[in-house]
């Protein structure tokens, strides 16, 4: 690879060889040939490559091969006759078949029943129980190691009381407790600060849940109501859910998506 | 003077009772007074101001009326009315007579055969102008024409590609087009059920509605208008058999078009507006615009005379197009009377559009009431009515010439889709999406009789123009026949 740009300077002060443009047409030409000289004859992993390329290449070109073949064709236009016949004044609306609506209720009752819920970020990473806790040494010999303290982000709850420290055996520094997030709305994509409520569910299990231990992936419910939404029935929504989206360990605050 | 003596006659029997008297002025549908005004008496009904009416009008043979106070029907006595509703006896009371049909259909109460024939759902079912035949299009491509004698299948008519959408009989019923989603069209001939010649094809998407000639116009019928969806309308001869003028300028589909008495083609598309095309040469006369949403349906207040052309109820036949041409212009022009014809456009904006197309390109009256969409509006027979099938499950009846609203139908537990009205405009039968037909009375404004039978929805509903037969057609791809 020419590096620099003498060789173009060489064109411009002395002009091309008298033969340049023949020898390269030629060696065009003969490029095709010596391809498949190198296909036939390559060995051993080399051979295997330049194979896995060129059957690549091949079937590239018969996809545009067809591609353009397509357009010149002229085929006759074959509509089949659908089933479900509807008269011309319901042609264009799109209804939903009555068999589709009772099914997608039918579906969603037993989603509700079972808890499974329909979430931005399905799968987080699972975190393991030494990461998640710090073993604290107590004890005048400071042998005992029967404390916890959890190193991930937390809700507390504004009545929350510590159980006395001599037997509290989860710790919860009050420098990882949050009592906000940042709650993006999906299809509006503005962010807002809104108070947490509560955490409902952590997907490590549900001694995290109960804790109120806030990692990435968990649902909390946050306080909506300087939203202004309001349902069907008239009645205002102050608290909706919320997936954290972030690990808030690392960032210091809590990023969610709104669940709507 | 014989307006005195008729009264003075009527006073004069019930002078013994002491009753009232009531200064009352006849006047007729346009507003033309009949006679002075007259003192009667309250007892007097809506048959004492029917010899009234007869006598003043000199009228050979009695014709029934309906007369109105104020647009609400009369049918007690004069009296009890004014005091039910409290109106003065100090002013003149204005009396409307309207002449009401002579013969009386009376209501389909059962069906009297289920005929099963077609493969598909049966997407349009039509009369033929004499009401002798039926044909129905389904969408497994096949048009079948029925015998009603005995109400079993005649003939299968193949030849379409796709779904037969829309059927429609020339008025001298000597044809029967029908439009397939694929964009063609095939004239038949309903006696032998078998095509008059070659698809006629033009159109690049599928036909949405088809409209002849009137045959005062031009008898024998020779031209049709087709709509489709790609945006235009089409002429057809089906003479020379082929596509004589195309009348482009809408955007998008057209949904519905209309042939009318005076030559004007009206077009309602998806494009929310109505354009009015003459035909000889295929100019655009006028857009009427107002709506906010497609057009879905257009109705004119002389469209079931052009429908059934020369025939009426008394069921003649006529020989020679001439005399047919002759008697359906006298018909026409009989129930044009002299105002313009009106036109009632239906849309996906809820609401309704009066228009007098003639006059200027404004509407007349905004009709609104109705909660989802209207899909289908029709006119009365007579003009005096007409009748809205709307996706809120409820028919409105609004009044034909000033598009006041009237009543409203419920009843419906689905959409209602089609409506059709009986010959006499006395009963109005609907068809909706919960496999149901409701017969309505217009008198009472209630239920008259509830069809239940369908296994589906029911997509299509005819009244033959004799009015005894009813023919409903649906999803469940049988044709069901109704009789009285």
């Amino acid at each position: 690879m020419p590096q620099g740009d003498y060789i173009e300077l060489h064109r411009k002060r002395h002009g091309y060889r008298h033969d340049h443009f023949e020898r390269k047409r030629k060696k065009e030409a003969r490029e095709v040939h010596k391809r498949s000289q190198i296909a036939q004859k390559a060995l051993g992993i080399k051979g295997k490559m330049f194979a896995k390329k060129r059957y690549a290449e091949k079937a590239l070109m018969k996809k545009t091969l067809a591609m353009h073949e397509e357009s010149s064709t002229r085929r006759k236009v074959d509509d089949d006759v659908h089933d479900g016949a509807i008269p011309a004044y319901l042609l264009d609306r799109d209804e939903t078949t009555r068999a589709k609506v009772l099914s997608n209720t039918i579906k969603q009752k037993r989603k509700e029943k079972a808890g499974k819920w329909e979430v931005p970020l399905p799968k987080v990473r699972p975190v393991a129980e030494d990461e998640m806790f710090r073993v604290i040494r107590s004890g005048k010999r400071k042998t005992k190691q029967w404390k916890r303290m959890i190193t991930k982000a937390t809700f507390v709850g504004p009545s929350f009381t510590r159980k006395p420290p001599k037997y509290e055996r989860f710790i919860r520094p009050s420098g990882l407790r949050f009592t906000k997030a940042h709650v993006t709305h999906p299809e509006l994509k503005c962010t807002f600060n809104l108070e947490i409520i509560g955490v409902k569910k952590n997907p490590n299990g549900p001694m995290y849940t109960s804790l109120g231990v806030m990692t990435k992936g968990t649902i909390i419910e946050v306080n909506v109501s300087e939203l202004g939404l309001v349902t069907p029935a008239g009645k205002v929504v102050w608290g909706k859910y919320a997936q954290v989206t972030n690990n808030p360990e690392n960032d210091g605050c809590i990023n969610a998506v709104l669940l709507v | 003077m014989e307006v005195e003596a008729a009264a003075a006659g009527v006073a004069m029997e019930e002078e013994r009772e002491l009753s009232n008297r009531v200064m009352c002025q006849l006047k007729d549908s346009e507003g033309t007074p009949l006679g002075a005004p007259i003192f009667l008496p309250e007892s007097a009904g809506p048959k004492e101001l029917q010899q009234l009416v007869n006598k003043l009008l000199n009228n050979e043979e009695k014709m029934p009326y309906a007369f109105y106070v104020s647009d609400h029907e009369l049918v007690v006595q004069l009296g009890s009315y004014l005091q039910k509703n409290k109106v003065s006896v100090e002013k003149v009371i204005t009396i409307v007579y309207q002449p009401q049909a002579v013969f009386r259909i009376r209501p389909v109460t059962r069906c009297s055969s289920t005929i099963a024939g077609h493969m598909e759902a049966v997407l349009s079912v039509a009369f033929s102008p004499d009401g002798r035949q039926l044909a129905s299009g389904s969408g497994d491509t096949t048009v079948r024409l029925w015998d009603l004698s005995t109400q079993t299948p005649l003939f299968t008519c193949k030849g379409h590609k796709n779904w037969v959408l829309s059927i429609a009989w020339s008025p001298d019923g000597k044809h029967l087009v029908s439009g397939s989603k694929a964009g063609e069209l095939i004239c038949w001939d309903p006696q032998t059920g078998k095509p008059s010649g070659n698809p006629l094809v033009g159109h690049k998407k599928w036909i949405t509605g088809i409209s002849w000639e009137p045959v005062h116009l031009s008898a024998p019928c020779r031209r049709f208008v087709s709509a489709s969806k790609d945006g235009d309308a089409r002429i057809w001869d089906v003479t020379l058999r082929k596509c004589v003028i195309c009348l482009t300028g809408h955007t998008l589909a057209i949904t519905c078009v209309k042939w009318g008495g005076d030559g004007i083609i009206y077009t309602g598309s998806q494009d929310c507006t109505i354009k009015m095309w003459e035909t000889s040469q295929g100019k655009l006369i006028r857009e009427l615009k107002g709506h906010g949403h497609w057009v879905n349906s257009l109705a004119l207040s002389t469209e079931y005379v052009l429908r059934t052309g020369a025939f009426d109820h008394t069921g003649k036949q006529y020989s020679s197009p001439e005399e047919m041409k002759k008697v359906a212009l006298e018909r026409y022009n009989k129930m044009k009377g002299s105002a313009p014809e009106r036109l009632v456009s239906g849309s996906d904006d809820f609401t309704m559009f009066l228009w007098e197309p003639a006059v200027s390109k404004h509407p007349k009256t905004r009709m609104t009431g109705h909660q989802q969409l209207v899909n289908h509006v029709y006119f009365s027979p007579d003009g005096l009515w007409i009748a809205s099938a709307s996706f809120d499950k409820s028919v409105k009846l609004w009044n034909g010439t000033t598009g006041n609203f009237v009543a409203a139908f419920r009843g419906h537990v689905g959409p209602v889709y089609q409506i059709s009205w009986s010959a006499d405009s006395r009963l109005l039968l609907s068809g909706s999406k919960d496999s149901t037909l409701k017969v309505w009375d217009i008198r009472t404004q209630k239920l008259k009789q509830d069809l239940p039978g369908h296994a589906d929805e029911v997509f299509a509903v005819d009244w033959s123009p004799d009015g005894e037969k009813v023919a409903s057609g649906g999803k469940d791809k049988v044709l069901k026949l109704w009789m009285g």
